[in-house]
């Protein structure tokens, strides 16, 4: 866009620049506060249904859907509480840390072929780096509100998410290995074509590593059974028992802004991101997003958003259905599925995919072969060959810088983009 | 200037954020504040990596330092949910020796700082690189994929000036393996080691 500005419209740099920083912006941030005013609604209206009641149902007509409008307002206007104990800078500022955090990991977070807020080579690498930062807030929050309930709720939260990043992380590195990039827009647009290739179904390993990913993911983002932090009936309401009004809903928006996060790096790095099951977009067009441009480029990434979301959003749903159906377990319950369960199970799905890979055993994406470029994948060892036989040529002086070339080459070449 | 270089704009204000947090950590006496302090300014070290092209470097320094001193905060928030640890005065000598130490390491920073100079600029304010031999010229500094290029250089993928550290790295991983056992037999707690005497009675 700052190209656009800059080229047709002749904007000097700085403000162009400014200027397509601040719309991505807004739109992120329209992205966590509608979000969250929407999943708040979903959350209660799913809460109400399991529970055999019937949800909000009367602020907005129909079935209740300005009722998260209402308690906005409704907090807005409440009186902004501090306890005499409190250290006061670091109450206040708690929760516009966790919020911070939970933003700026979305900056990083393709929501369709080039259309990312900041498109880097290492996009999922940051998004965990700052996907953890969102505990700081919390335990400030705990800490700073010098209450018993709050400083339990910091603690079991600190504990709980240090030690599921181990086994998270692990799951992570299993698609980047497979896809050879950390690039979350390359991830997704290697998986384009059908469902097949999507990296759940790449082979039975991948399959229940996307399993232990949402565990993990569940966890760390502080959601039942693993919502040790704010346990209701324990700890009053954990972390943020002193909190009230909009400081209050800040937390909110930063816990789900941080479902929707988890929920969308599943979606990208296991489910195909914006790549259906059906490649509908490749059979109008004739070809992926990334190597069309103009009006068809809009249409199929406009598709392909309208999947993301459809994926994302039934993420979160998985996640509110858990909620309401599972027990909350004990922190030692917590800890240990962690560290005996979780870590080791990661650990050899990491060997088996990458065994997988070595053996070149049929990938799921053999099935249905129709991929980037129609041609059917190579599976294996022929793969390999091939890649060496275009690489490295026979007798020349310098093959080795031709290999590194290649191979940077390639790693930009594959996932295509703009 | 005839125009604003944003770029510089950004590394003059993520620059005052770190001298200032850095400050805050040295005046300030509650320890929780100091380690918040202390994740503020290696965040704004890592703003000014990314805002250099150096992406990968700066998603590290958030995971290793800034994830690294929110242990510290754990630390230091279960040291002080009593009070006595809740203010840390520091004594006059300290001070002179962390002067000491402090200005010693600016001595031999600041003439580095000052080798490198600024990032080539052409007269409208563009950037330009050197990358494989081709010339780019952009009006962002430019980014080239540094992971790429830090992990090949890191194995050692010959063609380059350097050999790699896979060895060393090697090394120091297994010595880090062992510090951690290390550091978890030392932290394990004791077991009770009397036996009862109908235990011993019943052979080994």
């Amino acid at each position: 866009m700052s190209e656009f500005l800059i080229n047709s419209w002749g904007w000097p740099p700085f403000y162009a620049h400014a200027c397509a920083a601040f719309v991505a912006v807004v739109l992120i941030l329209h992205v966590i506060a509608v979000g969250a005013m929407f999943f708040i609604w979903l959350e209660r209206k799913v809460a109400g249904r399991i529970q055999d009641r019937l949800g909000p149902t009367r602020v907005g007509g129909k079935f209740g859907w300005l009722q998260t409008l209402a308690d906005g307002i409704k907090l807005i206007a409440k009186e902004d509480l501090m306890p005499a104990d409190a250290d006061g800078m670091l109450f206040r500022v708690a929760p516009y840390i966790a919020f911070c955090a939970s933003f700026s990991s979305f900056i990083a977070l393709p929501f369709a072929t080039g259309w990312v807020g900041l498109d880097i080579n290492v996009a999922v690498f940051f998004v965990v780096a700052i996907l953890g930062l969102e505990v700081f807030g919390v335990i400030l929050a705990g800490y700073a509100s010098a209450s018993k309930w709050s400083l339990f709720g910091a603690m079991r939260e600190a504990a709980q998410v240090v030690s599921y990043e181990v086994p998270l992380g692990l799951c992570i590195v299993i698609p980047v290995t497979i896809a050879g990039t950390m690039d979350l827009t390359k991830i997704s647009n290697l998986q384009a074509g059908w469902f097949t290739n999507w990296y759940i179904f790449h082979d039975p390993f991948t399959f229940l590593t996307s399993f232990v990913f949402f565990s993990c993911a569940l966890a760390s983002v502080n959601r039942a059974p693993f919502d040790l932090a704010e346990a209701e009936s324990e700890l009053v309401a954990g972390f943020h028992t002193e909190y009230s009004g909009l400081r209050w809903s800040f937390f909110f928006m930063a816990e789900y802004g941080s479902m929707f996060l988890v929920s969308a790096l599943g979606v990208i790095l296991f489910l195909g991101g914006w790549n259906g099951p059906i490649p509908l977009g490749q059979f109008v067009f004739g070809a992926h997003a990334a190597e069309l441009s103009g009006l068809a480029f809009f249409l199929v990434n406009l598709l392909g958003l309208a999947n993301f979301m459809f994926k994302v959003v039934l993420g979160v749903t998985l996640m509110i259905w858990i909620r309401w159906t599972l027990p909350r377990l004990r922190i030692d319950q917590v800890i240990t599925t962690c560290w005996k369960y979780f870590t080791p199970i990661a650990a050899v799905m990491f060997i088996g995919v990458i065994s997988w890979q070595l053996l070149g055993l049929p990938s799921g994406g053999d099935l249905l072969p129709l991929h980037v470029d129609g041609r059917p994948r190579l599976s294996g060892d022929v793969r390999e060959q091939h890649l060496k036989g275009a690489v490295l040529p026979q007798g020349s002086a310098d093959r080795h810088s031709a290999a590194r070339r290649a191979l940077e080459g390639n790693l930009v070449r594959v996932g295509g983009g703009h | 200037m005839e125009s604003i270089n944003g770029h510089t704009l950004l590394f003059l204000l993520f620059g005052a954020l770190t001298c200032f947090f850095a400050l805050a950590v040295v005046f300030s006496a509650n320890i929780v504040r100091m380690a918040f302090y202390l994740i503020l300014a290696l965040a704004a070290t890592a703003g000014l990596h990314f805002l250099a092209g150096a992406d990968f470097v700066g998603a590290m320094q958030l995971v290793l330092y800034v994830g690294g001193t929110l242990v510290v905060l754990v630390f230091g928030v279960m040291l002080t949910a009593q009070s006595p640890f809740v203010s840390l005065r520091t004594a006059g000598g300290d001070w002179v020796l962390a002067a000491l130490i402090g200005g010693t390491l600016l001595v031999i920073l600041l003439p580095v700082a000052f080798q490198v100079g600024l990032p080539p600029t052409t007269t409208d304010g563009a950037f330009t690189d050197e990358t494989g031999g081709e010339r780019i010229t952009s009006s962002v500094p430019v980014t080239v994929p540094t992971a790429t290029r830090i992990g090949l250089g890191f194995l050692g993928v010959p063609g380059d000036d350097f050999s790699g550290y896979l060895l060393p790295f090697e090394i120091i991983s297994i010595h880090l393996l062992v510090v951690l056992v290390g550091a978890a037999y030392l932290a394990r707690a004791k077991r009770r080691t009397t036996v009862k005497n109908s235990d011993v009675s019943g052979g080994s």
